[in-house]
Parts: structure tokens; C-alpha cells; sequence
């Protein structure tokens, strides 16, 4: 829903990051508005897990420019706990296992930690019980891998469904889905899909990055975006990953090729198409 | 940006590093003869008991410092040792008034409250002060059930034939280069008898604290659960901080009649040197318990976060038919700590069996190493163990390591291993983080999974107790 009054959510400017002096994201610029649902898409390796997981304040990565601001404020001053805290969520492409840590537990905690800045009152495991089985009813899950230890041994697709309930039970403002349609089967990416759509709102934006026009014939972007090389190339409608599926991405060379030859700060700033 | 590591967070000052300034009685510096003779007469000790302590004093002189151990460590002077130091006080206390305030307030500081108004209700503490028992608390409640529960040296004086017929039956004078010299100049300890049918009706607890920077400290405890008899027993230890090493060389014995059961815990905290390794206590210790009755039962926890250098394997001989034996353990090293430390189930009756669960966490530039004996002898049918065996690694420096020997000349028997190396690693760490979990909750709320199997074991007003100083020790200073 593109509402051009709704207050920005999210603003990224020139944004650029290194991982060992390597630098790997090159000037990245997005606005998110309260409301929004975004896709981005691009090749392999073009930068698109770098780019959520700066914004979620991954230790590797180092921030060599740019700024982001987080309903105004600076984010990357933040710690990742506080960013999270604050309603920035990260679904990860590859959620990790923690052993030992029980899944129920950790949600507990996260789900606390979250409220607790919220100004909400703790919930304790009687009342966070009942609270994480309706969330379940959003991914349906079974409560049995609530039992379990955090992601460990669950499958593709099931860890996938764990992030989202992490997500419908934080109520981020801003949720990055960093391909949380891959490893999904049919009836799990209509599931998860459904999940994600039912917990989109006028206050709250969503990022979806994905390589596939399947699950965004289940949610509708507002906005399209292809990274290539650490940069959005291009950014149009949801017309935008229609065209892409038809034409791939060959064109983003000559793109980048031009773009070398015109020098750096033409790179920088989105060529607006549709 | 956080920029605090797992390294800084598993560095923490230790509290417990206070000197108690006290008037103490120290003997000179140094080992002979003579000094076994003089420690054994101002304890005013029967015959039995210096010829016991001369006769283990002429086997260590023969013996060889063991160095088989994955331990590295300069040499100890054993002439450079006191053996005997006891703070001033009127020789005997009859009561908690006439124990030395700064005594009673030392081990306050320690969370030990002794005096009436303050104890701990539901558990009994034998504290001891470098190498005399001060203070024990509900003898006389303990006393109505038949229970017996005083120091070792007290116990020498007013229940001989017990001692006379018990010590070192389970740890033989000559067992091993650290027993052979307690055996000659254990100083003070605890004693626990629990007769006939007796289900001890609380927690008994010993509170061991080192003071003096030159006295080593060898403790001595032995305990009896008679047939039917049980009880659960717990050890604590903490020391200040020198920047040099003392030596500490403790014997545990335990023997459990037919139906009886001893459960023993220990939270090892001595003071474990700085991040440079300067100081800290050497912990050489043996522990070692016997099932001698039928369905008897013994259970080692262990919680082990202190000391410089760790040498220790709490073991149980399992000599009854169906009797039980179980290794619960934790390990924690930091900094330049060394941890060799496991068990040895000795299976000698049929049908006993024996579990082993250890779990090692290694941070800084620490080694931590189990070490483990299976042995299945050839009466031990149907005799069954299993053991699991976990690492944890914090940060690239540190290492893990495990030796598990297995002796089985039972064919019958059932013997199972399992063993795993995990590493904490940044993903994990972000992925916590990442959902709002601060960075040292995050890898406490790891260590803690880790080792909740061992945990789960510790006595319940404990168990909380370990998982606060685990969590202590990881606690540091986040940006
Ligand atoms: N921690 C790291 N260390 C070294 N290189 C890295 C690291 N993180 C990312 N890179 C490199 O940065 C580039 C971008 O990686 P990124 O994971 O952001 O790509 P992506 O667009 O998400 O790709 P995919 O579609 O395959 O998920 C790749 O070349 C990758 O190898
Ligand atoms: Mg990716």
C-alpha cells in the first residue's frame, strides 16, 4: 500500500560496507514507508543477505558510508539486541541451530525483551504459552517444536516457519525476509505467505528479498528493486519482477558496464523505471 | 556495535580474592618426618593414626610425582610448603560465640552465614579456615537422628574405632602420589556417618576456604552411609588471591553399605590465577567413593570453575550387585587454566551399572581435558555404563581434548560412548542478539543449555547457585 504522506520507516543513503576491507556493498539507497511492501531481487552474491544483515548489525560486516535512519533516528548506532528491541526484524536465508537453548525458552525471552521496550509487562510461561500458541496458528505450526532446542534439527522449511513465528511474535516494525521462500514446499509457501500478509499493516513494512516471481504472486510488493554489485540498480513496480522473470538479468551488465564508464555517482542513484 | 568479545566476557574479577587478616599458627616451612610427628601431636592424635600418617609418609618418599596428565606446570617445591597453619584461637570452641568474629564474618563475606540467626535453614555447614574445621552447625539436631557430622580431627577424638576401621579403606595411603602425601599431613575435613535406616533429614554441607598464601591445604573427608542409609552432601571452596601457587591435595573417601545411597556435589571456585596464569591454586585431588553393599548407589556432581591447575577424577568402585554409580560434571576453564579431569567406574559386581555424563567449556588460552576409565571386570555380568562426553569451545585458543579408556573383560557387558566438540560461534551469538537477547545473556543462556543435563543434578538450592557463577564467570563488560 504506497501512501506518499505515510511517515518513512526506513531511509538508507549511500549506504556502503566492507566484510575484511572487501567492500561489498557500494552506495545503497532505499525509502521505506509505514505500509510498504518491498521486493528486492538480483543475482547471487550481489549483496542482498549483506545488505539485511548490515541493517540488522551483523558483527563482520564493518560500515565504511552512508547512513540509515530508523524512524529518524541512527540505527547503525545501535546494538543488534537494541535494534531488534526497537522492531527491526531479521528472518535469516540460513537460520543457525542452537543446541541446548530451548526453542519455547528463547522465544520467551526474545518476545519479553521486545515487550519490555514496548512498555508492555513481562509475560510469564503461563501467559506466554497461550500467546505462542495462537502466534503458531499464523505459520501452522505444530507445538511439538516448541520442545525442541532452538532450530536444531529442524528441517529447511521448518526453520523457515520458526522465523516466522519469531516474527508474529515480535511485531516488527520493519521485517527483512531474507529468502524465506526457499526450501519451502507448495503448501508452506502459501502458508508462510499468508502468514506474512496477515501481519502486514498500515504501521509496519516488509522487505522481501527473493529470487522467485512465486511468492510474490502471494504478496503483492509495492515496490521492486534489483541489486547488482552491492547497489540497486533498479528499482519499478511490481511490473518491475515480471520483467525479470521474462528477460533475466543479462541487461544488468550492460547496465554496470555503462555505468563504469560513467563514472562512480551515477551508480549511486537508482534509475527509476515503469 | 558491540564490541565486547566471548573472550571478555568470560573474564571476570573474582570476588572471593579478600585476605582475612587473622593471628594464625604456622609450623615451619618444609616435609620430614619430624613435621608428620608434629602435626599428628598437636592434633593429640591416637598411635593408629601417626603410624597411619608415618607409613604414608614413608611411601610418598618413594613415590614419583604423576606426569601423565595433559598438564603443564613448573615444578612444586614440597619443601617450600607449609603443612600445617590454624588460626589463634582458645583450642576448643564449644560454641559459635567463641569462634573468632572475623572467622564468622569471613565466610559471611562468603555467603556462608554460620551464626543462628542467619544460617541456612535445610542444610548443615562444616566450614573450615585453611587447616581447622571453625565452626559446624545442627550437630546436635543431626545428632537426634544418629546422624554424626564434625571435623575429621574432631571425629579422631570422639568416634576413633569408626575412623580406625574406615579411612583409607577406599584410597589406599600408597593410591597415588597426592594421597600418599594427604595420607601423611591431612590437616582437617569432614566426617559424615549416617547409620542404619537413616535418611539424613538435611543437606550437609562443607565450606573449604584458603587464607594463607604459603600453607598448602589437605583436607581430609570420609563419609559412611550405612545399609538403608542415605544422604546428599555438598562441597564449596574458594581462596584469595596470591600471585603464587598453592597447593591443594584433598582425599574424599566414601563407602555406601547394601541399599544406602551418597550423593556428593562439589562447585570447585578456588582462585584460578590471572589472564597471565600468575597464581592460583593447584588442585590435586582424589575422590573416590565405594559401592561395598548391594544396590548401593553413589553420585558425583561436580562444578568446576577455579584453580590454576585441575587434577581430579571422582570415582566410584562398583563392588555390590546392582550397584550404581553416576559422574555428573562440569568444567570450566578460562585464561591459562588447565582442567585434566573425568571419572573411573570400576565395575567389580553383577549387573552394576554406571553413567558419565561431562561436560567441558574451554575459553581463552585454557585446555580442558576428560579423562575417563571404563572398567568392566570379569564377575560383572550384564554390568553396564554410558558415558557422554561434550566440549565447548569459546574463541580459537582454546582446547578440548578427550581420552576415554574402556577395560572390559566381561563380554556380556553394555558399554556406550558419545562424544561432541561444539564451538560458540558469532552466527549463533547474532542470531540471539538479533532477537533482542543481549550479547551475555545470549552466551549464558548457551552455556547454561550446555550444561543443563549436569545442573539438573545438583541439589536444588544449588543448582541455581551454579548457574550464577557460570554466569558470573561470563560475565563481563559489554560496550
Ligand atoms: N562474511 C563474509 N566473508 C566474505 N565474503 C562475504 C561475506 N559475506 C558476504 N560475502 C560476499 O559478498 C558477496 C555478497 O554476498 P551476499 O550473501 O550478500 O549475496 P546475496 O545477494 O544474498 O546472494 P544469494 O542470492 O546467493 O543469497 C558475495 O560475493 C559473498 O561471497
Ligand atoms: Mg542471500
Amino acid at each position: 500500500m504506497i501512501r506518499p504522506d505515510a511517515p518513512v520507516l526506513l531511509d538508507i543513503r549511500d549506504l556502503q560496507a566492507a566484510v575484511e576491507d572487501q567492500p561489498i556493498l557500494k552506495g545503497v539507497n532505499l525509502t521505506i514507508r509505514a505500509g510498504e511492501i518491498h521486493a528486492v531481487m538480483g543475482r547471487n552474491g550481489s549483496g542482498k543477505s549483506t545488505l539485511s544483515k548490515v541493517l540488522a548489525g551483523h558483527p563482520a560486516y564493518t560500515v565504511t558510508g552512508g547512513r540509515v535512519l530508523y524512524k529518524g533516528e541512527n540505527l547503525l548506532e545501535f546494538d543488534p539486541e537494541q535494534r531488534a528491541c526497537i522492531g527491526l526484524f531479521l528472518g535469516f536465508q540460513y537460520p543457525v541451530e542452537i543446541p541446548g537453548v530451548s526453542n519455547l525458552e528463547f522465544l520467551r525471552v526474545a518476545t519479553n525483551a521486545r515487550r519490555a521496550e514496548q512498555g508492555f509487562e513481562e509475560l510469564d510461561t503461563f501467559a506466554f504459552e497461550d500467546l505462542v500458541r495462537e502466534r503458531l496458528a499464523v505459520v501452522q505450526m505444530d507445538p511439538a517444536f516448541l520442545e525442541r532446542s532452538v532450530n536444531e534439527g529442524f528441517s529447511g522449511g521448518e526453520k523457515k516457519r520458526n522465523e516466522i513465528l519469531q516474527m508474529a511474535l515480535l511485531e516488527p516494525l520493519v521485517a527483512i525476509l531474507d529468502e524465506t521462500d526457499s526450501g519451502l514446499d507448495i503448501d508452506a509457501l502459501r502458508i508462510v505467505a499468508g502468514g506474512v500478509n496477515q501481519l502486514a499493516s498500515p504501521d509496519n513494512a516488509t522487505l522481501l528479498i527473493t529470487h522467485y516471481q512465486r511468492l510474490l504472486d502471494l504478496i503483492t510488493p509495492d515496490h521492486v528493486h534489483v541489486m547488482a554489485a552491492g547497489r540497486i540498480l533498479r528499482s519499478g513496480g511490481k511490473e518491475l519482477a515480471l520483467e525479470l522473470e521474462r528477460t533475466g538479468y543479462d541487461w544488468v551488465d550492460q547496465e554496470l558496464d555503462r555505468l563504469a564508464a560513467g563514472g562512480q555517482e551515477a551508480g549511486r542513484t537508482p534509475v527509476e523505471v515503469g | 556495535m558491540s564490541t565486547a568479545t566471548v573472550g571478555d566476557l568470560v573474564s571476570q574479577p573474582y570476588k572471593y580474592g579478600f585476605v582475612t587478616e587473622i593471628e594464625t599458627e604456622k609450623i615451619a616451612k618444609g616435609l620430614s618426618e619430624d613435621v608428620v610427628r608434629l602435626i599428628s601431636a598437636k592434633k593429640e592424635e591416637p598411635a593408629f593414626l601417626l603410624e597411619f600418617r608415618l607409613r604414608a609418609f614413608r611411601q610418598w618418599q618413594q613415590m614419583q610425582e604423576p606426569d601423565w596428565a595433559a598438564l603443564g606446570f613448573p615444578a612444586i617445591d614440597y619443601q617450600d610448603i607449609i603443612y600445617y597453619a590454624a588460626p589463634k584461637q582458645q583450642q576448643k570452641k564449644t560454641s559459635l560465640d567463641e569462634v573468632d568474629p572475623k572467622l564468622l564474618e569471613t565466610f559471611d563475606k562468603l555467603g556462608i552465614p554460620l551464626s543462628e540467626q542467619k544460617r541456612l535453614s535445610n542444610v548443615a555447614v562444616d566450614a573450615v579456615f585453611d587447616s581447622v574445621s571453625i565452626a559446624t552447625t545442627f550437630k546436635e539436631q543431626l545428632a537426634e537422628h544418629g546422624v554424626i557430622f564434625c571435623s575429621i580431627s574432631e571425629a579422631v577424638k570422639e568416634h576413633p574405632e569408626l575412623i580406625e576401621r574406615y579411612l583409607g579403606t577406599v584410597v589406599p595411603s600408597n593410591d597415588n602420589y597426592f594421597a600418599a602425601l594427604n595420607s601423611a599431613v591431612f590437616s582437617d575435613g569432614s566426617f559424615v556417618f549416617i547409620p542404619k535406616g537413616v535418611e539424613c533429614p538435611m543437606e550437609l554441607s562443607t565450606y573449604f576456604r584458603i587464607n594463607s598464601g604459603d600453607t598448602g591445604q589437605f583436607e581430609r573427608t570420609l563419609i559412611v552411609a550405612e545399609e538403608g542409609a542415605s544422604v546428599s552432601y555438598l562441597e564449596g571452596c574458594t581462596a584469595p588471591m596470591f600471585d603464587t601457587n598453592q597447593l591443594h591435595a584433598a582425599v574424599v573417601e566414601l563407602v555406601v553399605l547394601d541399599d544406602a545411597s551418597i550423593k556428593y556435589s562439589t562447585v570447585q571456585n578456588w582462585y584460578a590465577g590471572d589472564e597471565n596464569g600468575v597464581g592460583g591454586i593447584y588442585n590435586f585431588v582424589t575422590k573416590r567413593g565405594q559401592c561395598r553393599g548391594d544396590r548401593s548407589k553413589i553420585s558425583w556432581t561436580q562444578v568446576e570453575t577455579g584453580s590454576a591447575i585441575t587434577w581430579k577424577y571422582p570415582s566410584c568402585v562398583l563392588q555390590g550387585a546392582d550397584s550404581v554409580g553416576e559422574f555428573y560434571s562440569v568444567a570450566l576453564t578460562n585464561n591459562k587454566q588447565q582442567a585434566d579431569t573425568g571419572t573411573k567406574m570400576i565395575h567389580v559386581g553383577p549387573r552394576s551399572r554406571s553413567t558419565i555424563v561431562s561436560k567441558g567449556i574451554s575459553a581463552g588460552h585454557s585446555s580442558n581435558s576428560y579423562r575417563g576409565l571404563v572398567q568392566i571386570g570379569p564377575k560383572a555380568v550384564g554390568a553396564r555404563n554410558y558415558s557422554q562426553c561434550d566440549s565447548m569451545l569459546i574463541g580459537d585458543q582454546a582446547a578440548a581434548n578427550t581420552y576415554p579408556y574402556i577395560r572390559c573383560q566381561q563380554p556380556d557387558a553394555a558399554i556406550e560412548h558419545e562424544a561432541s566438540t561444539c564451538r560458540i560461534s558469532e552466527d549463533q551469538l547474532f542470531y540471539l542478539q538479533s532477537r533482542g537477547i543481549g550479547f551475555e545473556e545470549a552466551v549464558s543462556m548457551m552455556v547454561s543449555g550446555f550444561c543443563r543435563d549436569v545442573f539438573n543434578q545438583l541439589p536444588m538450592e544449588f543448582a541455581a547457585e551454579a548457574d550464577k557463577l557460570l554466569a558470573l564467570k561470563l560475565e563481563g563488560s559489554v560496550g
